[in-house]
């Protein structure tokens, strides 16, 4: 469905991704690991377009494009067959919860606005925030913001959601309840694509991992084996640091 | 002291009336034409639109370099020497908008780097166009930012088209200072007028409280 080929982002003399390249199948929840720093979130956000990549090629649906050069109208295209959500939330701070899930049906897929509210309230019943429809971000906690975010992502119906590390800020409890979001979706057969240091939801969730360190592709696999033999010493290590037990 | 409490009481009138068939339009309409051109100038900046870019800090850079008074002069005692003749009252207009919309665009300018690129961020992951992004979600938050700000220039504004009476504008300060020359009397009168563009900014200053509660979430 979703394919990474050799893509390649510098930021100055930093090369933050050394030739990255994946895969994604339709219901994939593919996790991304790595220490900080080593390019996961950089890999995230180029796929989105929100960096622009140097070089590499990007396989939607068949469909190529080539992260040096996409057309804004691409750009906009392929973003409306996807959602992300962010480390910090990013709802819009001038909207409701129901009015940051609404907007991007209403105003980005003309969906009417009536039908919008439906789709979305449909949405927000399903991260467990129908009470909150008419709250403001600054109204919510950060774990029922992320929720919110997630139901923004959800509404759209995307292809694939790519999540950007979506717990780290957040305390336990409240990552709790986002990861308990999450895994339902992972059940539904989502294709989701999650840059985490949440071992214990890539362990249970998802079907591949990818391990990362300095803007390239470690080890990868699918989850099962990765996590009961890594092949190498340097992943063993860092599966160590994160998971002392 | 009874005939200048009465002075007072008829000059009272006199005054507030063309304060607010004169200085209130005057605010009110080039305030709004100086809002048009703050936030396009902004915008402009902000999105880096190429050679407008340049245009847009030319524009800024002489009309904050120069005073307010010399371009009042050079458009209605200046331009009809090349045959640009305008009539006072559009020519105060025209300049006070320039003017103030120098000052305020890099308000809104400023304003509009501090709403998180988050939010432009989210609103085009989640299908939105760059302008629907800008339209829906960053400028409003940037305008509720500036808002307190904007309300300042608009303050200082009605004040400043005091300065139009030297434009032969028939504002509330040339009102008064006819009646001066009329009566001998500068302290009371000046005074008064002052209290008059006082009880204005007050009023103004009351509304920018209101609108900024029922505005809190706006941003």
């Amino acid at each position: 469905m979703l394919e990474v080929k050799n893509i390649r982002k510098s930021f100055g003399s930093l090369e933050v991704l050394r030739d990255v390249s994946l895969e994604v199948d339709k219901g994939d929840v593919v996790a991304i690991l790595g220490p900080s720093g080593s390019g996961k979130t950089t890999l995230l956000r180029c796929m989105n377009f929100l960096e622009q990549a140097d070089s590499g090629e990007l396989v939607f649906d068949g469909e190529h494009f080539s992260f040096g050069h996409v057309s804004k109208r691409d750009m906009h295209r392929l973003r409306k067959k996807t959602a992300f959500v962010f480390q910090n939330y990013n709802l819009f701070r001038n909207k409701t919860a129901l009015e940051n899930v609404t907007e991007g049906l209403i105003l980005g897929r003309k969906i009417p606005k009536a039908q919008a509210v439906t789709i979305a309230r449909q949405a927000l019943e399903k991260v467990g925030l129908s009470d909150r429809e008419g709250h403001y971000p600054d109204q919510l906690s950060g774990g029922q913001q992320q929720r919110v975010a997630i139901a923004r992502a959800i509404a759209t119906e995307p292809e694939i959601i790519y999540f950007d590390e979506p717990t780290s800020a957040l305390d336990p409890e409240l990552t709790g309840e986002v990861l308990g979001v999450m895994r339902q979706l992972a059940r539904e057969g989502m294709t989701m694509l999650v840059v985490t240091h949440e071992l214990a939801f890539a362990r249970g969730a998802s079907n591949k991992v990818i391990f990362m360190e300095q803007g390239a592709v470690v080890e990868a696999g699918d989850a099962p084996s990765f996590f009961r033999q890594p092949r190498l010493a340097r992943t063993r290590a860092f599966l160590q640091t994160l998971d002392p037990a | 002291m009874g005939e200048l409490w009465q002075l007072l009481i008829d000059s009272f009138w006199q005054i507030l009336l063309p304060g607010l068939t004169m200085t209130i339009p005057l605010t009110v309409i080039s305030f709004t034409f100086a809002m048009v051109i703050a936030v396009v100038t902004a915008l402009i900046q902000f999105a880096g639109v190429p050679v407008l870019r340049h245009a847009a800090r030319f524009y800024i850079w002489v009309v904050r370099g120069t005073p307010l008074l010399v371009q009042l002069f050079v458009v209605f005692y200046g331009l009809p020497h090349v045959g640009i003749l305008i009539d006072p009252f559009p020519a105060a207009v025209l300049v006070f908008s320039i003017n103030e919309g120098a000052y305020c665009a890099e308000t809104v300018r400023g304003a509009l780097e501090a709403v998180p690129p988050g939010q432009m961020e989210a609103a085009l992951c989640v299908g939105l166009s760059w302008p629907q992004a800008m339209g829906r979600i960053v400028l409003p938050q940037a305008l509720r930012t500036a808002f307190p700000s904007l309300s300042n220039s608009l303050i200082a504004m009605i004040k400043d088209t005091s300065l139009a009476a030297n434009i032969t504008v028939t504002e509330m300060f040339m009102v008064t200072q006819r009646i001066v020359a009329r009566t001998y009397e500068p302290l009371a009168l000046y005074m008064e007028v002052g209290l008059i563009y006082l009880l204005f900014c007050t009023v103004l200053t009351r509304a920018q409280r209101f609108a900024e509660s029922r505005l809190r979430h706006y941003g």
